[in-house]
């Protein structure tokens, strides 16, 4: 079946399997690999995407139903070289290891600071509890976050 | 690589299309929606339809948590971030909210509904549980019409409920009498993991007695297991602590838990009456506005 959708603002066309998943969608036609394919069962959030805004994992969903909707990847997060506060966040705070779950994080992370800009500690760890990092013990990770919800309110500020 | 078995794909655009769609392809076909439950089953062969009639565009007629002549109305697609979210929910049924906390996580629960959590009728699932102790009713939606069934009736077995071939469960009917209180009660191994045990329950109270109660409990047996004879010793009774723990001693004694990963049988007895101890006596601070 030929599916269209929406990634990072462009169009994707591809005849598929109804069977695709969206995480083999996204890494396979534009080539997106900054989307991890962890562990297939909806556990471990390295395959989270975001979905009209909202954060989804991409391993338990079809290609076949993101068919007119809005998927936003890791990829979108860095805009003509410059970081979202969120990557500047992990990179500040030390918030990644050997960077397997990181594009889940980020994706996660940044879905909770749209919805909440100033999250308190367990609201952040509530977040990204769909998410398993092996490397951090999350404590960095919480940090990055945390400074990158700062880092957005000043920036706001300031604009004003 | 986990991949599920083909399957041809369709989208409905309406639910009596949906429904035209499930009587047309009978037991080959299933529905999606969240699919955080059938995806995982497809992707281990546990299930294999050659259908799915993807429900996710009638958020119009199925999304929806609502007020409806003495009882709440929830549109079976209503997902878990919005069951979670309602605070009309919470204050006349805090036990969805207890519940949806602890469901899986944030990123599952945007994307699951009620309706795909109670159709897996898997028994460590907490909704099952949460439906069960509020006396909930569900709507089964056919070609020739709606008939609306008692949680008893639903759930039929192990992942079998009462909906059949050609029929769409529609909503979920929470009846409302005064005096309520309700809360839900989950050990788990670690955040968003199915529960070890755990325990829904609902008291109505009339002045100083319990004129009716709900127990569910979750993860200890082959079904949601309904209390009901912990049910009937609670009525007409006034709450005490006495009478929690005796209905703990009927929690402990009417599960019937299996050995595995997440513990042997006897501290899984253990843990359903703690629990159910516990869900009662929060239930009633709720029903009597006392909750610490």
């Amino acid at each position: 079946m030929q599916v269209t959708i929406t990634i990072n603002g462009e169009q994707v066309s591809r005849d598929v399997e109804p069977r695709m998943l969206l995480v083999h969608f996204i890494r396979e036609t534009p080539g997106l690999t900054g989307t991890h394919w962890g562990c297939d069962t909806s556990n471990c959030g390295a395959c989270v995407v975001l979905m009209d805004g909202k954060a989804v994992k991409s391993c338990t969903t079809l290609a076949a139903m993101c068919e007119g909707h809005e998927i936003r990847t890791v990829e979108s997060l860095e805009v003509d070289g410059r970081l979202d506060p969120i990557q500047m966040g992990f990179h500040e705070q030390h918030a990644l290891q050997c960077g397997f779950c990181t594009p889940g994080m980020l994706m996660t992370a940044r879905a909770l600071l749209d919805e909440n800009p100033n999250p308190t500690d367990l609201e952040i760890r509530t977040a990204i509890s769909g998410a398993i990092c092996r490397c951090t013990g999350y404590k960095n990770i919480v940090s990055a976050v945390r400074w990158a919800a700062e880092y957005e309110a000043a920036a706001a500020k300031q604009e004003v | 690589m986990q991949t599920p078995a083909s399957f041809e794909y369709e989208r409905a655009t309406s639910v009596e299309g949906a429904i035209a769609s499930l009587a047309r392809l009978g037991s080959d076909a299933r529905v999606i929606a969240g699919g955080h439950s059938l995806l995982p089953m497809m992707k281990l062969r546990l299930a294999e339809p050659a259908h799915l009639i993807d429900i996710n565009d009638l958020e119009g007629e199925l999304s929806y948590i609502r007020d409806d002549g003495g009882e709440i109305a929830i549109g079976a697609l209503t997902r878990h971030v919005d069951l979670l979210g309602s605070d009309f929910l919470a204050e006349h049924f805090p036990v969805f909210r207890d519940a949806e906390e602890v469901i899986a996580d944030p990123v599952v629960r945007n994307r699951g509904t009620i309706g795909g959590s109670l159709c897996q009728a898997d028994a460590a699932e907490d909704l099952s549980a949460v439906c069960t102790a509020v006396k909930a009713k569900v709507v089964i939606r056919g070609t020739g019409g709606s008939r609306t069934v008692s949680m008893e009736e639903f759930h039929v077995g192990p992942y079998v409920t009462a909906v059949g071939d050609g029929e769409l469960l529609t909503e979920i009917r929470l009846p409302l009498f005064p005096g309520a209180g309700s809360a839900h009660e989950k050990v788990e191994r670690r955040a968003g993991d199915w529960a070890i045990a755990a325990a829904s329950a609902a008291v109505w109270l009339d002045s100083s007695t319990i004129s009716n109660a709900g127990i569910g409990l979750s993860a200890v047996g082959l079904t949601t297991i309904h209390l009901t004879r912990a049910e009937e010793l609670l009525k007409g009774k006034p709450p005490s602590e006495e009478l929690f723990a005796q209905a703990a001693e009927i929690a402990s004694e009417d599960c019937s838990p299996m050995a595995d990963g997440r513990g042997p049988v006897d501290y899984k007895r253990h843990l359903a009456g703690v629990l159910t101890k516990r869900a009662l006596s929060r239930a009633t601070a709720r029903a009597l506005n006392q909750e610490a």
